[in-house]
């Protein structure tokens, strides 16, 4: 009989402490987030698609162009184009095409790159129903205001003028004297003996 | 003619007062349950999703009606609207102001229980008609568990009678005038008891409700839903509108019971808005707790109310009994 008012007495102060529970819980702000107007922000850690990283000095990326992440992907996802432009050290990063739709997030071309040009982003909202969203141009994606043109050095420029220059030079050199050997080459008989003259110097 | 036109008015007004409980009960229950799980319950359909039950109204509204194979057609058909009469008929003898009554009784409380048992009877009859095991099923334990709590539940209200000598719900209010320790629950010159009594109430009205912790008649887990798994559509909408119909109800005669109805906790400005006040109240402890307790069993809730609530509205009985005849 003592149990029986021991087990209401009991019973009651649990049932109002779940109610004192449930009412601190009620006067707390929630929790949810509303995905489709807000959506959450991604660990650091996270693996998304990769993308490339921009030097905080020039504003650029710091890709050379050498290719080692399009030849390491294992679903040849990436295909890097790039140039050479006057005045330019290395090559001109022009177009890094990612297609996502075969891309299996292996990270190879992370760990391919030598100088650290890419790194995995936190992007996962990425949801489409048409396949041509999947085909991201990285460079675009880095640069969504526009692709800055890369700066020109005029020490280098002027260096690279000459050195044109003077292979234009050469090349016409070369020319004149292939056109000279080719005149010889006509008239064998006759000045022989230059040619030989020639060869010596 | 002034007593049709009475009549009429107070049906338009009834009409009214329960369709907009009946749709935003359901939108009051969603947002409680939304923030007590920390969430925020309905939001996108209107300011605060305020136009969400118009719009789950409209859903359900233009939904077909189908009925199973193997139902048992007539009763299936009928079950909810029989769940809905006794729900609207009730409200014709709650007082919500000393002159906003339907209609004064002087039998008002029989009237409730009488009626109020249709609503069982009619769950029982969804549950057959429909001709699925897991709706029988939840149609025996919803009866069995209404045999169980109308004992205590009446025995309480018999109680509420003996003290004010009246089953008239408005003579009842009008005998709690005054300051708050006039009200039944604090009555304790008639009973000690009285507020174990008004406990016992509570959780008998709980229970005959079928609310959650209560709510074996359409336990989710075990049940499919209950009573009503075959119903879609209005059918469906019908018995819901019947549950929130009747948790009005019983908080209207918790309130008008135990609480004082339309009088003043302070003897100041009687009136329909105290009423109303305490009846909300009342509600929202019916959410609040439908969220935070888990399911009981069945053993647990027959038990409940064969070794706790019987015994103890049966102690109250006597002892009202004798603290009227002595003092």
């Amino acid at each position: 009989m003592s149990g029986y008012f021991k087990d209401i007495i009991t019973g009651l102060k649990s049932l109002a402490v779940g109610l004192q529970i449930t009412n601190k819980e009620f006067l707390t702000k929630p929790i949810t987030l509303l995905y489709p107007h807000e959506s959450v922000k991604m660990y650091p850690r996270y693996r998304g698609h990769i993308e490339l990283v921009k030097d905080p000095e020039t504003g650029m990326n710091s890709c050379i162009c050498c290719g080692m992440c399009e030849k390491g992907c294992p679903s040849g996802s990436i295909s890097v184009k790039s140039e050479k432009r006057p005045g330019v050290k290395g090559k001109v990063l022009t177009a890094y095409i990612l297609n996502f739709t075969t891309c299996s997030l292996c990270g190879q071309c992370v760990e391919n790159c030598k100088p650290g040009a890419i790194r995995f982003s936190n992007e996962y909202n990425l949801a489409s129903t048409r396949r041509e969203d999947y085909i991201f141009n990285l460079l675009e994606k880095l640069h969504p205001e526009g692709i800055p043109e890369p700066e020109v050095d005029p020490e280098l420029l002027k260096k690279e003028l000459e050195k044109a220059e003077a292979a234009k030079k050469a090349a016409a050199a070369k020319k004149e004297a292939a056109a000279k050997q080719e005149a010889a080459k006509k008239e064998p008989a006759k000045e022989g003996g230059e040619s030989k003259a020639e060869e010596k110097s | 003619m002034n007593e049709l036109i009475r009549l009429l008015s107070y049906m338009i007004c009834i009409a009214a007062f329960l369709g907009l409980n009946l749709a935003y009960l359901g939108w009051v229950e969603r947002k409680g349950a939304g923030h007590i799980q920390r969430r925020t319950g309905p939001k996108d359909v209107g300011p605060y999703g305020l136009l969400q039950p118009l719009a789950d109204g409209l859903k359900l509204m233009s939904k077909q009606l189908i009925v199973p194979a193997n139902a048992d057609r007539p009763l299936y058909m009928c079950a909810p609207i029989l769940t809905m009469v006794p729900a609207v008929l009730l409200f014709v003898a709650i007082p919500f102001g000393e002159h906003l009554v339907p209609r004064e009784f002087n039998f008002g409380l029989l009237m409730m229980f009488a009626f109020a048992s249709v609503g069982g009877m009619s769950i029982l009859i969804g549950g057959w008609g429909s001709g699925n095991k897991y709706s029988l099923i939840a149609g025996a334990r919803a009866v069995s568990q209404n045999v169980a709590y109308e004992i205590p539940m009446l025995i309480t209200a018999i109680t509420i009678v003996m003290i004010t000598g009246s089953m008239d719900l408005n003579e009842i209010v009008r005998q709690q005038g005054g300051f708050f320790w006039n009200w039944n629950v604090f009555r304790l010159d008639k009973s000690i008891l009285m507020p174990v009594s008004f406990l016992v109430f509570f959780i008998c009205s709980l229970a005959e409700t079928n609310r959650t912790p209560f709510d074996m008649g359409e336990c989710e887990g075990e049940l499919v839903a209950g009573y009503h798994t075959e119903y879609g559509g209005m059918g469906f909408g019908l018995f819901m509108m019947a549950e929130y119909a009747n948790l009005v109800i019983g908080c209207s005669l918790t309130t008008v019971l135990f609480l004082g109805g339309w009088q003043c906790p302070f003897g100041l400005f009687p009136g329909p808005h105290w009423f109303l006040l305490k009846m909300y109240f009342l509600i929202w402890c019916f959410v609040w707790i439908r969220w935070t307790y888990p399911r009981t069993t069945f053993w647990g809730l027959l038990n409940l109310s064969w070794k706790y609530l019987i015994p103890f509205s049966l102690v109250n009985l006597l002892l009202t009994a004798l603290f009227i005849k002595v003092f």
